[in-house]
């Protein structure tokens, strides 16, 4: 055999290799691909050309150019929401993530009764999402309350905290807080992949305990806070039960509670205006893509990479 | 050490005392859940379970059994589709594998919301409004790619020497796939399962946009209908239903822990 004949075989087997695996991904990914057609990319682009209609299911989608988008931007409603939003995000993720580091380091390294702990802490995250718990926190905060049984004892007296604008929204940042256990877990992950010796040499050269923390552990959690950090904030973005059954559904009182997201529930499901509905879910999106981005820059300053 | 473990140990109380207060209070008579912010049971009430359980047509039973249907649906579509997405992301090539690959990883930040509406559309058209078909068929269509995430970084885990002994004895992609990959990822799919498991269990907002008919609501839906409606005023009877919703969230919680634990760790899931 010549060479030649040697080389075109090894083309033909290496074309023919490829072919086979290609066929074989291709029905792998069949699913996947029908997914990302008719529910995930299909939707977001479907979404971006339902933002220049007028749709309200039952006539036809009518075109009326921007008016949608410069909805967005006189809307004082939505820009209350707006307010409401960024409040709640940029106010409990940071409180969560303290918690979470905070409750992670009193449990790292060998402390007994470790996964009794971490698994206490951990459950409110499992069941802080679900309607049963925004009912419980209707009535914990309520007039009559546990919160207010609880501050009568100390002679305080309370007030009836989701009724009032001022403390509705406090109350659901409290909720978020109390899920921390599972930032908690990846902060523990995290510290684990510390090395020991790290500290032993430190303590050798007489460093305290805080600045351990502040010029070993925090540097070198540094990239864990920061996935933390983006996970969380999308996570934020996206509450809509609590506000929802805190509120029955209205964002209440007065608007205090009028998450982005409970805001667009109202126009698309309860208004059925499609288009304009369909504007706001693009705006969120961009609005979650300029968050992550930023934060991504910020990166740069304060995430410390060892390698 | 001792003043760690008091801390830890008060944290653990204030944390877990408004749940533990609810499943008490579920017990109670309602003008003693608002009197007593204690523990301890003076008078039981379990009538508030029985009322709980009948305050809506149909009962709580039916509720229970749809939820179960739809986590059932949505358990089975992520094992099958994500483990297939998962063996192909892994282990073949193919063209344009990296720019997939990367479109499969940004789908897993995109919020519901942006592509509720379209979706809403498309499902209404086909007449599936009121069915569990909007909740199920996304599953099945491995759209939820942190799990395909989740498979691919086990996949990847796994010795190759175990795929290409088998491709010399023969074994085509699917054998490979059924008998090789997919046995000895059962770590990956247990954890699947419990996240699937809950997430869908406690999913509000897909489940009240799709079912608005009440032979059809889900416990979250009709737990929230319960408590909006007029009817019912006493908090024995809400709570009673809440700690009912909640029970298979716990029950997987204690069954599951240490595949939520490590699923966690790994991937960053909630």
């Amino acid at each position: 055999m010549s060479a030649l004949d040697e080389l075109r075989q090894l083309r033909r087997g290496g074309v023919q290799v490829r072919k086979r695996d290609n066929k074989a991904a291709f029905w792998f990914l069949a699913p996947w691909f029908a997914g990302l057609v008719f529910i995930t990319i299909g939707p977001v682009l479907a979404s971006f050309g339902l933002g220049f209609t007028k749709y309200n299911l039952i006539q036809p989608p009518r075109f009326i150019g921007f008016d949608n988008f410069a909805r967005i931007l006189s809307d004082e409603r939505l820009h209350n929401a707006l307010g409401v939003t960024f409040t709640y995000v940029l106010v409990s993720v940071p409180l969560q993530l303290a918690c979470a580091l905070g409750v992670a380091l009193l449990l790292d390294r060998g402390l007994r009764g470790l996964a009794f702990y971490r698994s206490a802490f951990y459950l409110p995250s499992l069941l802080g999402s679900s309607v049963a718990i925004a009912v419980l926190w209707t009535q914990v905060f309520g007039t009559d309350g546990l919160v207010n049984r609880v501050l009568g004892f100390f002679g305080v007296e309370g007030k009836g905290w989701i009724s009032d604008p001022d403390t509705a929204l406090s109350t659901l940042i409290v909720l978020n807080v109390w899920t921390f256990g599972s930032p908690m877990i990846i902060f523990l992950a995290g510290l684990r992949q510390i090395p020991a010796m790290y500290y032993e040499a430190a303590a050798i050269d007489g460093a305290s305990r805080w600045s351990q923390f502040w010029r070993i552990t925090l540097p070198l959690l540094s990239p864990i806070v920061f996935f933390n950090l983006v996970l969380q904030i999308i996570h934020a973005f996206q509450s809509f039960t609590q506000a929802f059954v805190v509120s029955n559904g209205t964002g209440g009182p007065s608007d205090s509670t009028m998450f982005y997201t409970l805001y667009l529930y109202q126009q698309g499901f309860s208004r059925f205006d499609m288009g304009y509905a369909s504007a706001l879910a693009w705006f969120l999106l961009l609005i979650i893509a300029a968050f992550t981005a930023i934060n991504f820059w910020a990166a740069k300053y304060w995430v410390f990479y060892d390698d | 050490m001792p003043a760690k473990h008091l801390g830890l140990v008060l944290i653990g109380i204030v944390m877990l005392y408004p749940v533990l207060w609810m499943v008490v209070s579920s017990l109670r008579p309602d003008d003693e859940i608002f009197r007593s912010p204690g523990l301890i049971l003076d008078s039981l009430k379990v009538e508030n379970y029985a009322e709980g359980w009948n305050a809506l047509t149909p009962s709580f039973g039916t509720y229970l059994v749809n939820s179960a249907i739809v986590v059932l649906g949505c358990i089975i579509g992520n094992l099958v589709s994500c483990s297939m997405a998962a063996y192909a992301f892994a282990r073949l090539h193919f063209s344009g594998k990296r720019w997939w690959f990367g479109i499969m990883l940004g789908t897993i930040m995109l919020p519901i919301h942006v592509i509720i509406v379209p979706q809403y559309v498309l499902f209404s058209q086909i007449g599936w409004v009121n069915t569990f078909l909007p909740l199920i068929v996304p599953k099945i269509l491995a759209t939820d790619a942190f799990f395909v995430f989740l498979m691919v970084q086990f996949i990847r885990g796994l010795p190759r020497e175990l795929d290409e002994a088998a491709r010399i004895d023969g074994c085509g992609h699917p054998r490979i796939f059924l008998r090789i990959i997919l046995p000895l990822m059962t770590p990956a799919l247990a954890t699947t399962t419990i996240f699937t498991f809950i997430w869908t269990w406690n999913d509000f907002f897909g489940q009240l946009i799709y079912l608005t008919d009440p032979d059809m609501y889900t416990v979250p839906v009709a737990l929230r209908t319960f408590v909006d409606s007029t009817v019912a005023t006493s908090w024995g009877s809400q709570f009673a239903m809440s700690v009912v919703s909640l029970i298979p969230i716990f029950l997987a919680f204690l069954i599951g822990q240490r595949y939520l634990v490590k699923g966690i760790a790994t991937t960053g899931g909630k």
